[in-house]
């Protein structure tokens, strides 16, 4: 199974409510050094079988139509998920008999 | 005149659009979010709450559902339609309403009687206000800030299509103190506060809120 992660974030130019609130938050763990927080999302896509340029293209149309708002989040990133990045959790109700607990 | 409300998984001031649509003279008809048919209505109202619980952004996955189909296509011939709250957002995911709306600034769910200014009554349900007339009508959020680009805001004021504007202390955020706007021929309108809310005497703090149904219910009958 390949999976294809999207990454949004807002615009630079939108105030960002819930990176301020975490903002606020780090100086009273003892993080004094981070002076501005955004929060963005991640989706991650599944394919059946290896990811493809069509499935890039495919996801990549999804981001734009549906996952984003071109008014208030750019787009940042669309590429296929490596084993260079950290592990993702196990999607619930995934089909197949790899998932589940060890 | 038959007014359409639109019931999404989530709405939850549909039965208060509908019934302030009744009070105000209008006979209104229940619209479900998966049929894609508007029932032969003269105007629609999408109404506030959490639709699809706003997982994605407030608004995004109901403006794909079918009968937004048929809304957007009827807004396009000139059908009046109104979004209220979450309905707002809506219109503006569907691309009907310029610009969107993220979180309050503060952060917090707010609920109060809001002062407001009408500052178009050149539109479809805004005609039987006074230019300049401040009126008290609900509001409750959590993602109510009206965020727009600079050009477009620039736009809507040059164009006359900003149509409600906060009074007071802002309650949100909202960029140039914007309530509700308009699109470019007055059809159709979307604001954060909940004018059906304030139709009947001994429930909320006004009966402003008669005017948004009376007004396009005068336009289509004299129509």
């Amino acid at each position: 199974m390949g999976r294809i992660v999207v990454d949004v974030m807002l615009k630079p130019e939108i105030l960002d409510p819930q990176g301020q609130a975490v903002r606020g938050a780090l100086p009273r763990l003892g993080f004094e050094d981070f002076t501005d927080v955004r929060q963005g999302k991640r989706f991650v896509l599944s394919v059946d079988g290896p990811v493809t340029d069509d499935h890039l293209a495919q996801a990549r149309e999804a981001a734009q139509t549906l996952l984003s708002n071109p008014v208030i989040e750019d787009v940042v990133d669309v590429h296929e998920l490596t084993h260079d990045e950290p592990e993702q959790a196990p999607i619930t109700g995934a089909t197949g008999s790899s998932g589940g607990a060890a | 005149m038959r007014i359409g409300v639109v019931t999404f998984p989530g709405s939850l001031d549909d039965h208060d659009a509908r019934r302030a649509v009744d009070l105000c003279g209008g006979e209104s008809v229940a619209l479900w979010h998966r049929d894609a048919d508007l029932r032969g209505v003269d105007a629609v109202v999408i109404p506030g709450g959490f639709s699809y619980g706003d997982y994605l952004r407030a608004g995004a996955i109901s403006r794909f559902a079918p009968v937004m189909t048929e809304v957007i296509r009827a807004a396009a011939g000139g059908m009046p339609v109104l979004g209220i709250c979450n309905g707002f957002q809506i219109l503006c995911e569907s691309h009907l309403l310029p610009g969107a709306m993220i979180q309050n600034d503060h952060r917090t769910f707010i609920c109060r009687d809001q002062r407001l200014r009408v500052e178009s009554t050149a539109t479809a349900w805004t005609s039987q206000f006074e230019q300049g007339e401040e009126i008290t009508i609900v509001l409750k959020n959590q993602d109510g800030q009206f965020v727009a680009d600079e050009p477009t805001l620039d736009r809507l004021e040059g164009e006359g299509r900003v149509a409600f504007r906060y009074l007071g202390e802002n309650p949100n955020g909202s960029y140039r103190d914007i309530a509700g706007i308009t699109d470019e021929r007055g059809t159709v309108v979307g604001l954060m506060p909940h004018p059906e809310h304030c139709v009947e005497t001994g429930f909320g703090p006004s009966l402003d809120g008669r005017r948004f149904f009376t007004s396009v219910i005068e336009r289509v009958v004299s129509a």
